[in-house]
């Protein structure tokens, strides 16, 4: 029987670690996600794991190790955030070029400087390129089961990517959650055996992994690199669809929260949903219909999906937890909106950046943006194209 | 049974590292190669830092490496290797060892920048943490495969791209990193070896296979390409550095520091530093205190060392 616990989502991670009992943890301390690592280490320590359990002594050298054990044909986890995650930028991109699942999970805070540890999403948000799987989730529970469908869709042999799962630093890695905690024996047997195609280990069959490629295969391999993630999203959804069925709870690429009959609609990933389906309730019982989209999976990012959900809307609003100064917009919001472009009728569309540095978004806040939508949708004048949610400027 | 030291038998041992790869005429790298990867019956997997011996012997789709070889980057070949070891562990325990069960040493290969420099973080962590892995230096004096900038291991006194012999500033003015002590600290087997005692270099790498544990050997290199000597030249010139005391054989065993060879004439510093073209400018009039500094900071160090022998 599933379990009913009280976790925060460091603990929640921790536990489906626990019960996956990987071949190696390489990982190092970093506000919010510490607890993640404390919680393997002392699992470890009273032999409720037998994972190799290995404390570098930087975050760079961490996806390093897991990068050396994953060629090696073992199953990997780490954890880290933030400057953590910023520090391990390059070997992210050696990770997935070299097609190593790993698993990282993130307890996403604001990158430095001013130096801050609390939620904001620039720390994934700058590893978007890097060809890793992106997993974001709401709550503890999400947090949990993200974690365990990641290994299936990490190591599935024609995906071979590594994904990271982000839950927001403290507002979901250290506050406690009401959540199931499935049965060890039915999580291990949801997660398999990984079944790599190569070892390098494997001393009778030698392997060269890494070499160099000058101008004549670089691009071929790169390119090939890319099958893995466009492979993704039907292992996502495979994965996703025998999940339910082993333990009940959906998933899919993204969340639509009363979206049916909605003109407007708001798109956001992470723990703000929770804030936002409130405000939807709220507003849905005065008759606007409003509605949310949740992202779960933002590389690969679902773009027609969401494009056939939108582009029937009036109008629509981009929630950024992240900046990219420059830009023509947030991340989130330049990817929504190049997706809508293949669309003839397609919903005026507009960013907010908010929340950076643990900055509160309150309901209040998410109900103002509603309102601006339907005047958006009303008038069919868009204003400002990109705005700033509870900022003193 | 371990491998004996001699040259008619070790020539009978197949190659591990093949022709075919693009190191320079001259290179002292697939010397101290041979001679390392025959040093051990148990099957070896390859760490490699990027750098000369990475970049020459892995250009797609060939290989020069007959056993499993890996390279991720620069800085990190010491955490690359504790990663495939921490792997070996765990699959080993699990009976998950691809082909079945057996001893595997995993041997780690950096240059000088990706030792002295860029990897001593990565490398003291993995010393520091104990895995059962073998660190190899191959120290050629500066960052050769990006084209001869100096490191922390480029003598004092040398012109290199980036401390050039100027007309204001007379080369690279700071001694050499002593990395090998540094790695001693880390109560780890440390040794120091040259290609061109080989003997000494064979015996030195199968030590650090066997133990159990961490160990680290840095090997001098000859580079003609850098130090701007003719190829040919290159195996004498690491001897002379020996016998002039410039790069002393050494080991450190439980704490406890050995020489290994007590030159037995003495030879000058200025036959190591002569016939290098990247110490010309020391030969010039008024640049001879470069050449006295050298020295005696030669005999001072070697000095030391033998004081810490004694300990």
């Amino acid at each position: 029987m599933a379990e009913r616990r009280i976790l925060n989502g460091n603990a929640a991670i921790a536990e489906a670690i626990r019960q996956i009992n990987p071949d190696v943890v390489a990982a190092y301390p970093i506000t919010p996600s510490t607890a993640i690592v404390e919680y393997i280490a002392k699992f470890v320590a009273d032999g409720l794991m037998t994972t190799e359990f290995v404390t570098p002594e930087s975050e760079h050298s961490a996806m390093s190790m897991c990068i050396g054990s994953s060629a090696a044909g073992a199953r990997v986890f780490t954890a880290t955030a933030s400057q953590g995650l910023a520090l391990m930028f390059e070997m992210l991109y050696i990770a997935s070029s070299l097609r190593l699942p790993i698993v990282a999970g993130i307890a996403n805070r604001a990158l430095s400087a001013p130096i801050n540890i609390h939620g904001d999403h620039s720390d994934t948000m700058g590893a978007r390129d890097s060809g890793w799987i992106q997993i974001y989730s709401e709550n503890s529970q999400e947090a949990y089961d993200n974690v365990i469908q990641a290994f299936r869709i990490g190591e599935h042999r024609d995906v071979s990517t590594p994904v990271m799962v982000g839950m927001d630093g403290f507002i979901l890695s250290h506050a406690v959650q009401d959540m199931l905690v499935e049965e060890d024996d039915k999580v291990k047997a949801f997660v398999r055996e990984r079944n790599p195609l190569y070892s390098i280990l494997d001393v009778d069959n030698p392997i060269t992994v890494g070499p160099i490629d000058f101008t004549d295969y670089y691009f071929e391999h790169k390119r090939s690199q890319f099958v893995g993630m466009e492979n993704a999203p039907e292992v996502i959804l495979e994965v996703a669809e025998e999940f339910k069925k082993e333990f009940g709870r959906e998933y899919g690429f993204f969340e639509l929260y009363k979206m049916d009959d909605a003109e407007v609609a708001i798109v956001l990933l992470g723990s703000t949903a929770g804030t936002a389906k409130e405000v939807v309730d709220e507003l849905r019982e005065k008759g606007r219909k409003v509605g949310l989209v949740k992202i779960r999976v933002y590389r690969p990012f679902p773009a027609k999906e969401l494009a056939d959900v939108l582009s029937n809307l009036k109008a629509v609003a981009a929630l950024d937890r992240a900046a990219s100064p420059g830009a023509v917009g947030g991340p989130l919001f330049t990817d929504l909106r190049a997706s809508l472009y293949e669309y003839e009728k397609r919903p005026i569309i507009v960013d907010y950046i908010y929340g950076l540095g643990g900055r509160d978004i309150a309901p209040k806040h998410i109900a103002e943006v509603y309102e601006r939508l339907e005047k958006i949708a009303a008038t069919g004048e868009r204003g400002e194209l990109i705005g700033y949610i509870n900022l003193r400027e | 049974m371990a491998i004996r030291a001699r040259l008619k038998d070790l020539a009978t041992l197949d190659d591990k590292f093949v022709s075919g790869h693009g190191l320079c005429p001259g290179c002292g790298i697939p010397l101290m190669l041979r001679m390392v990867l025959r040093a051990t019956e148990h099957p070896i997997v390859a760490v490699n830092a990027t750098g000369c011996l990475e970049v020459c012997s892995s250009g797609f789709p060939y290989t020069a490496w007959k056993i499993p070889w890996m390279h991720s980057a620069f800085e990190n070949a010491g955490a690359t290797a504790a990663g495939i070891e921490a792997a070996y562990k765990a699959l080993k325990r699990r009976g998950k060892l691809p082909g079945g069960d057996k001893k595997i040493k995993i041997v780690a290969f950096g240059g000088d920048g990706g030792t002295y420099d860029i990897g001593l973080q990565s490398l003291s962590g993995a010393m520091e943490r104990g895995h059962d892995i073998v660190y190899i230096c191959y120290d050629n004096q500066s960052y050769a495969n990006t084209g001869g900038q100096r490191s922390g291991a480029t003598p004092y006194g040398a012109s290199a791209t980036t401390s050039p012999a100027g007309k204001k500033i007379p080369g690279k003015l700071q001694w050499r990193k002593n990395l090998t002590e540094i790695m001693a600290a880390h109560g780890i087997y440390a040794a120091q070896a040259s290609v061109s005692h080989w003997k000494d270099l064979f015996m030195k790498a199968q030590k650090a296979i066997e133990i159990d544990g961490p160990a680290f050997i840095n090997v001098l290199i000859p580079c003609p390409t850098e130090w701007k000597t003719k190829p040919e030249d290159g195996v004498q010139l690491a001897k002379i550095a020996v016998d002039s005391k410039v790069w002393p054989l050494y080991e450190v065993e439980n704490g406890k520091y050995k020489i290994n060879y007590y030159p037995k004439k003495e030879v000058d510093v200025v036959e190591w530093l002569k016939p290098q073209g990247r110490f010309a400018h020391m030969f010039r009039p008024g640049n001879e205190w470069m050449i006295e500094e050298y020295r005696k900071r030669v005999n001072e160090e070697w000095e030391r060392l033998v004081r810490l022998t004694k300990l």
